[in-house]
């Protein structure tokens, strides 16, 4: 749900050489037990995703507005809900805005996250304990708390902020930060960076501390230099750690809904700076037009899913 | 731990430079939680002054005792507790049962059952929730505890059932069958041996849930409507809301979040190694 949601499960001994016997004679006598066990799982997944999911897929090809909240009953539009949103400019603004932003922010988080995972290497204990330990809040702060601290930061009339650069001599007295589109995705990046680098860095770092040593002494020895080190070296052996790292950045980072609304909400002009999630909120919560949100949600969905694939590819390969 | 370093405990320059940026680092990293705390010390005719205070001097618990004696903090509390229980006990159960299923059992569609489960984990709450939230009205739902805790459930089970499963894959099967030789029936082998084992891995997936449940927002921005249902969140929201239009007390506000945020950052700093280790396992296995 959140950008903290990271850990992906302790590793379970492969489970299967060795077992296939138990099995067999336990496949005879209960073969109903592990799909009573599924039920309750599958019964709340049905009804709470499941269902919704078909309403939307539905609902997507009726013509589905305030008219129909009322009482008229809902006609069947075929594709046009999804021929309207399409030749939307806005749409097209939004989905635009959305990738951008979310591309941004993953580039930024992991490359900035794979810095501080080499600092965190590189540094004594001590440094490096009082900076995972910063890393570590950021993390654990619950994202509304975050966005209000940040609010407060950039607050356009006592932020720290609009003081800080004031005193560098810059007039920013009173300077809103959430008025232009710009600076309005600048104040995001900043926050959404924030909360996500720590996530990157303790994953990288974890991956940095399984290069040996006898690896690195061998090759600074041969007269390597960190660069070349670095190239050579730690970025191969990381590289499934940065991968999967990266990918979840970026379907994350597609799904900033509360970021993006809080920010709205304190005072941002919602319609130059929506991306899909708000959009789709403005649209289904805020104008009822059921039809176009759920064709727009769709098309989130095969978006997430487009791209959940590889991740999904890979914890199946770790699970067999 | 440490990797890679030569001859170590001799200061080079570049070492000195590395430790002075992970310092800056960690202060800039730091800085907006010290902020929240610092400002909700701090009374409003000091954060109101034109030269901000970075330590609490003369600060005082005012805020907070503002904040807990405004009559909206307590039922967000009640809301945000009534949610954050009911996700975590349903979670916990559902998500164990599935994951005795295919952790214990080879069953046919136990492959597209675990292939489903992990997509579903992946699906974002912001493409599903106008359809949740027609379901929810339609089932008179809405502004309920029950409406807002099946979604939870729902949104929470699936990665709660990955995490357990690598947890009882761990019990190895022989431990609960040498048991039964010994004489042990098969449930009391499971509750004498293997429950014991699994601990560790329920605790850890109970408090995954109670963190999604407690900071969640966007499920409950559309299904909470009226104000008196609001969780602590949205209740947060409600002061960045007000700071739009009119003059705010911002240490009010900050000891609103620090309220919220300290039994998260606790919780999460409990069990952080563990889901640190967690990742780290996954992660790096790659």
């Amino acid at each position: 749900m959140t950008a903290m949601s990271a850990p992906t499960a302790p590793q379970a001994h492969p489970d299967s050489p060795g077992q296939p016997e138990p099995q067999s004679s336990r496949r005879r006598r209960g073969a109903a037990v592990p799909y009573a066990l599924l039920v309750p799982a599958v019964a709340i997944l049905v009804l709470a995703l499941g269902y919704p999911m078909l309403w939307q897929t539905w609902t997507s090809f009726l013509q589905f507005g305030l008219a129909q909240q009322f009482g008229k009953p809902p006609t069947f539009v075929g594709l046009t809900n999804y021929t309207r949103l399409f030749s939307d400019p806005q749409t097209w603004a939004v989905v635009g805005r959305s990738i951008a932003f979310c591309l941004v922010n993953a580039a930024i988080t992991v490359v900035l996250g794979v810095l501080i995972a080499l600092l965190m290497n590189a540094v004594g204990t001590v440094t490096r304990l009082v900076l995972q330990v910063a890393m570590l809040l950021a993390w654990a702060m619950p994202v509304i708390a975050s966005m209000t601290v940040w609010i407060w930061v950039f607050d356009w009339r006592r932020g720290i902020v609009n003081w800080g650069l004031t005193q560098l001599g810059l007039d920013f007295t009173n300077h809103n930060w959430l008025e232009q589109p710009l600076s309005f995705y600048f104040v995001a990046t900043v926050i959404v960076v924030w909360m996500s680098v720590p996530f990157v860095a303790f994953s990288v770092y974890a991956a940095l501390t399984q290069i040996s040593d006898e690896v690195m002494e061998a090759a600074a020895l041969d007269g390597a230099t960190p660069r070349q080190r670095f190239f050579a070296i730690i970025m191969p052996m990381i590289r499934p750690v940065l991968m999967i790292v990266t990918l979840l950045q970026v379907i994350w980072d597609l799904r900033v809904f509360a970021q993006i609304k809080m920010l709205q909400d304190a005072g941002a002009p919602t319609a130059s700076t929506d991306l899909l999630g708000t959009y789709i909120y403005r649209l289904g919560v805020g104008s009822s037009d059921f039809g176009m949100a759920s064709a727009l949600s769709i098309f989130v969905l095969i978006l997430t899913v487009a791209l959940s694939f590889f991740y999904v590819v890979h914890l199946m390969k770790e699970d067999s | 731990m440490t990797a890679a370093v030569l001859p170590r405990r001799r200061l080079r320059p570049g070492r000195i430079a590395a430790s002075a940026v992970a310092v800056l680092v960690a202060l800039a990293w730091v800085f907006p939680v010290h902020w929240m705390v610092n400002s909700s010390l701090l009374p409003n005719t000091v954060l109101t002054s034109t030269t901000p205070r970075f330590l609490p001097v003369g600060g005082s618990f005012d805020n907070f005792i503002a904040v807990i004696n405004q009559g909206t903090f307590w039922p967000a509390l009640g809301m945000s507790t009534a949610i954050t229980l009911t996700t975590v006990v349903f979670c916990l159960l559902f998500a164990f049962l599935a994951a005795l299923a295919i952790s214990r059992f080879r069953f046919r569609g136990r492959a597209s059952f675990v292939l489903t489960v992990l997509f579903i984990q992946m699906l974002p709450a912001e493409g599903l929730f106008i359809a949740q939230y027609k379901l929810m009205s339609s089932l008179n739902l809405l502004n309920s505890v029950i409406g807002v805790s099946i979604l939870y459930i729902a949104a929470v089970v699936p990665f709660t059932i990955w995490m357990l499963r690598g947890f009882v894959a761990g019990v190895p099967i022989e431990l609960e069958e040498a048991a039964m030789v010994d004489g042990l029936s098969r449930t009391q082998a499971f509750f004498r041996i293997t429950l014991p084992l699994l601990a560790p891995g329920l605790v850890a997936s109970g408090v995954y849930a109670f963190l999604q449940a407690w900071n969640e927002f966007t499920i409950a921005l559309v299904i909470l409507q009226k104000e008196e249902y609001r969780t602590l969140p949205l209740w947060l929201r409600g002061f960045v809301q007000a700071s739009a239009t009119r003059a705010t007390d911002w240490g009010q506000v900050m000891a609103a979040s620090t309220l919220v945020a300290v039994p998260v950052i606790v919780f999460f700093l409990i069990v952080q190694g563990r889901l640190t280790s967690g990742l780290v396992a996954g992660a790096v296995k790659g």
